[in-house]
């Protein structure tokens, strides 16, 4: 067990927790109430009398366009050794806590990338131990905060190769390392720490752009060619397969010709960490979900917003919960999901498949009360 | 000009010499005070160089309105006399210095604003972790209402603030250079856009 240092905190999460679960329960009660109202209201308007089947068509539908699976997504927790900052190591637990929380239990929890601070050693392995709380099986992806201290030694030692593929469900699910960048070091004579603080700097400008990088669409290109282009594919890469803003590297420079790759597809999905923010794109057959941070969020660049983005609520700065969070993905047999954002300060927040399926023109997510940052 | 005044007031437009280094103006600047002989008011521009003395008037009492007035206008006049008198009042030397200084200090805040431990951090966190570049600070829009201070706020408030709270460091002195040098490189980063208020 953790020493928790705010108790008082913590108690009243779990009570906010419990609330909220209840009021997902009762939810979905009441919509499935609302849609038997419905087909009755419609059934009298045509002067017929409602018979008991109509109620059992409506349920049935509603089983069919049930998602398959639901797994969780943990991401970007950036920690520092608890001796040093506290606070990241709490928000971890909070996320690990509210994944076990879940009933049922989701199939997998992918963690995003950024366990890390600055790739210490001891930071990787808080990490692990922290996710080895989890009742789910845990897959891991590698963020830059891991990697760029010892170019992945310690990260591979305890969790193996950063490319990796597995199936679930008739889902082909990809692992994909994407922020890999071109030598900026050696030249400029940096020691490994310094090459860590500069790539740890979103705004730094020295570093250079993300890529999965030729060997890594080597690979890549080797996994897909035992995948029939009917398979649905979900991809985890921490940077968005795509380019957002350059000057933070919200971006990954070859997106291009990995997205080259999977158009031939019939359905495929992009999740990801990194951006810390609630984020929403669709280019051709691929959706994007960018997922929140459980540390802190970062503003909108100024610039490159994806359209169908449905911006977050500015967020609090007296609350150091607000803007982060974690996320749950509900994945339909066709390989399209449903994510749901779990912000800690906020009402839950979902990005339906059908709102990607129409090109943001029908299922728009609320949008915030407040101006987005 | 003492000619035009004579009848209300002893006149005394003291162009001081007194130079002030630059280097002794680490907070607010105060400029040497000017006394009378005979013990009466002196009155003293913002430019530190020319003072008003005013006859019958002794240190600690209040002018009439009136004769605050006709204060401030001859203040007012021998400052508009003085800079007529130089054509170019500002050389390019000034100009250099200015726009160092400014530079330094927008340099010296954007190295704060990447260092924890330089700004008294105790966690690792820094400013640019939630602001790079600066983004979402909109110092353009202080002073304003924060919600959360229950108070109107200025920039220098909610730099402490975060400071104190997510960097859990010590707070800094309002007219603390750093400080100054924080609100310079955030200032700078927003010049030229436009203000759009109650969006942030």
């Amino acid at each position: 067990m953790w020493h928790l240092k705010w108790k008082q905190r913590e108690e009243q999460y779990r009570r906010e927790r419990a609330d909220f679960f209840q009021a997902v329960a009762r939810l979905d009660r009441r919509s499935f109430l609302k849609v038997a109202s419905m087909t009755a209201a419609v059934t009298t308007a045509e002067q017929l009398m409602p018979h008991s089947f109509q109620l059992v068509e409506v349920v049935s539908a509603a089983t069919q366009n049930k998602p398959a699976f639901r797994f969780a997504y943990i991401s970007d927790t950036h920690l520092y050794e608890r001796e040093l900052n506290e606070r990241f190591v709490n928000a971890a637990l909070r996320a690990v806590k509210d994944v076990n929380a879940l009933d049922p239990q989701p199939d997998f929890v992918l963690f995003g990338g950024d366990l890390a601070q600055l790739g210490q050693p001891k930071e990787l392995e808080l990490g692990k131990q922290i996710l080895s709380e989890l009742k789910a099986p845990v897959k891991m992806m590698v963020g830059e905060h891991d990697w760029f201290l010892d170019m992945g030694e310690k990260w591979i030692e305890l969790f193996g190769p950063p490319n990796y593929s597995f199936d679930h469900k008739g889902i082909h699910f990809i692992v994909l390392m994407s922020v890999n960048e071109k030598d900026f070091w050696t030249e400029r004579n940096m020691t490994p720490m310094e090459r860590m603080l500069t790539v740890a700097g979103l705004d730094n400008p020295i570093q250079s752009r993300f890529e999965v990088g030729e060997a890594g669409r080597e690979w890549l290109k080797k996994d897909l060619a035992k995948v029939p282009k009917t398979t649905p594919l979900v991809i985890f890469s921490h940077s968005p397969l795509y380019k957002y803003y350059r000057p933070w590297n919200f971006w990954t420079e070859d997106a291009e010709a990995v997205q080259a790759m999977l158009f031939p597809y019939k359905s495929v999905t992009v999740i990801h960490g990194h951006t810390h923010q609630m984020l929403t794109n669709r280019i051709r057959n691929i959706h994007f979900h960018g997922m929140l941070s459980t540390a802190w969020p970062w503003p909108y660049a100024p610039e490159g917003l994806p359209k169908l983005t449905v911006q977050m609520d500015r967020a609090d700065p007296f609350d150091e919960a607000d803007g982060a969070g974690l996320g749950t993905i509900d994945v339909y047999g066709g390989g399209y999901v449903d994510k749901h954002y779990l912000l800690w300060s906020r009402n839950p927040l979902t990005v339906a498949k059908a709102y990607l399926d129409s090109w943001g023109k029908t299922h728009r997510p609320p949008a915030p009360v407040f101006p987005s940052y | 000009m003492n000619q035009r005044f004579k009848s209300s007031m002893i006149l005394a437009v003291v162009f001081s010499t007194v130079l002030i280094a630059v280097a002794q103006q680490q907070t607010s600047p105060t400029h040497p005070e000017v006394k009378s002989r005979n013990g009466d008011l002196v009155v003293q521009l913002c430019d530190g160089q020319t003072s008003v003395e005013v006859a019958g008037v002794r240190p600690g009492e209040i002018l009439p309105p009136d004769k605050a007035r006709e204060v401030a206008n001859l203040l007012m006049a021998a400052y508009a006399e003085q800079q007529a008198q130089q054509v170019s009042k500002w050389t390019a030397r000034d100009r250099m210095i200015w726009e160092r200084e400014q530079k330094r200090m927008i340099a010296e805040g954007d190295k704060l604003f990447h260092d924890w431990k330089a700004l008294g951090g105790t966690i690792g966190i820094s400013c640019d972790m939630c602001h790079p570049n600066a983004a979402n600070t909109h110092p353009e829009t202080y002073p304003k209402f924060q919600t959360q201070l229950k108070k109107v706020a200025t920039l220098r408030d909610m730099i402490n603030w975060c400071i104190e709270n997510p960097m859990k460091g010590p707070p800094l002195k309002l007219d603390d250079e750093k400080m100054i040098a924080l609100e310079a490189y955030i200032t700078s980063t927003r010049k030229g856009v436009p203000l759009d208020p109650g969006k942030h």
